[in-house]
């Protein structure tokens, strides 16, 4: 019987990272955008376009990567039957208000394209598809909280109708230096997997309310 | 011109938060886009807007544009000819 399994999370929060529950980086006295560099550092990711991206794609991108390595399943989650499934409740609120800073003033009109092409919160699962050749089904939703039912009925009905196989999915929040992300990976497979978990919004709750 | 290009440098690094680089490692004469820095189209847009925003200097046609940003020299040429692209 076709089951669907949660194989891997990594949480980022207060200046903290962990992957499946273990503490793997953390940069305090840093802000929000010095510890993410810091963290990118620590992966040793080399991708430039790192640094022109803006907060909430840095925290996307950084998750990512850290889920993806550290469980070694960078070429499995891709291609067309991989989603990205997210959500957080600030949208991209965080580059459009320094957006707004450049276009407030109509004597000094100055909008920055590398800012504006940020306004919009599902510009970050188009980055990480781009980094991982993920051409699968992707949304980003904007939620007052994480709603883990909402989110594993979601996905649980687009691995039903086969459209993906498995999926990347998770809350990526920021807001200045309001930071709080999880993200896990879920995989259809026809043999229960041993040590992993099964995919429902218990199991998604008690993942996001972890502590690091 | 010199410290014009040095300048620019400065400024491009600044504006496409090129942060792995300094100054240095952008030889004036190579090209911008593809096979010298690698910029994209995006970054193009982000020249224009510092021209515009730093030098008053307004791209009209996007056959200007590729004239006046195809390199940091290029660049301050047009900047020194008073926003003139050249053939």
């Amino acid at each position: 019987m076709t089951g669907y399994y949660i194989t891997g999370y990594c949480i980022i929060r207060n200046n903290e990272a962990s992957v499946n529950g273990k503490p793997v980086f953390s940069a305090h006295g840093k802000n929000t955008r010095e510890f993410f560099t810091d963290l990118y550092k620590f992966l040793d990711s080399d991708y430039p376009k790192f640094h022109k991206m803006d907060n909430l794609c840095k925290l996307g991108f950084l998750s990512s990567e850290l889920i993806l390595k550290k469980n070694g399943v960078r070429t499995i989650f891709s291609g067309s039957d991989t989603g990205v499934i997210l959500a957080n409740s600030s949208s991209s609120l965080d580059t459009d208000r320094m957006h707004q800073v450049t276009i407030i003033n109509r004597a000094a009109y100055f909008p920055s394209p590398a800012v504006f092409v940020y306004t919009l919160p599902n510009i970050v699962i188009g980055e990480i598809c781009i980094r991982n050749k993920i051409t699968g089904e992707g949304s980003f939703f904007i939620q007052e909280k994480l709603n883990p039912v909402f989110l594993t009925d979601y996905i649980r009905c687009l691995l039903d109708c086969e459209i993906i196989n498995r999926c990347i999915a998770g809350w990526l929040q920021v807001d200045g230096d309001d930071c709080d992300a999880m993200m896990c990976l879920i995989e259809k497979t026809d043999k229960p997997i041993s040590g992993f978990v099964n995919f429902e919004p218990s199991v998604i709750r008690d993942i996001y309310n972890l502590r690091i | 011109m010199e410290k014009l290009v040095q300048t620019l440098k400065e400024e491009i690094i600044e504006a496409l938060n090129l942060v792995e680089m300094v100054p240095e490692d952008i030889n004036e004469e190579a090209p911008l886009f593809v096979d010298g820095l690698g910029l994209d189209s995006i970054d193009a847009l982000e020249l224009t807007v510092l021209l515009e925003k730093k030098y008053g200097i307004k791209i009209k046609t996007a056959e200007e544009g590729k004239k006046i940003l195809y390199s940091v020299k290029s660049m301050a040429d047009c900047i020194i000819a008073g926003g003139k692209a050249w053939d």
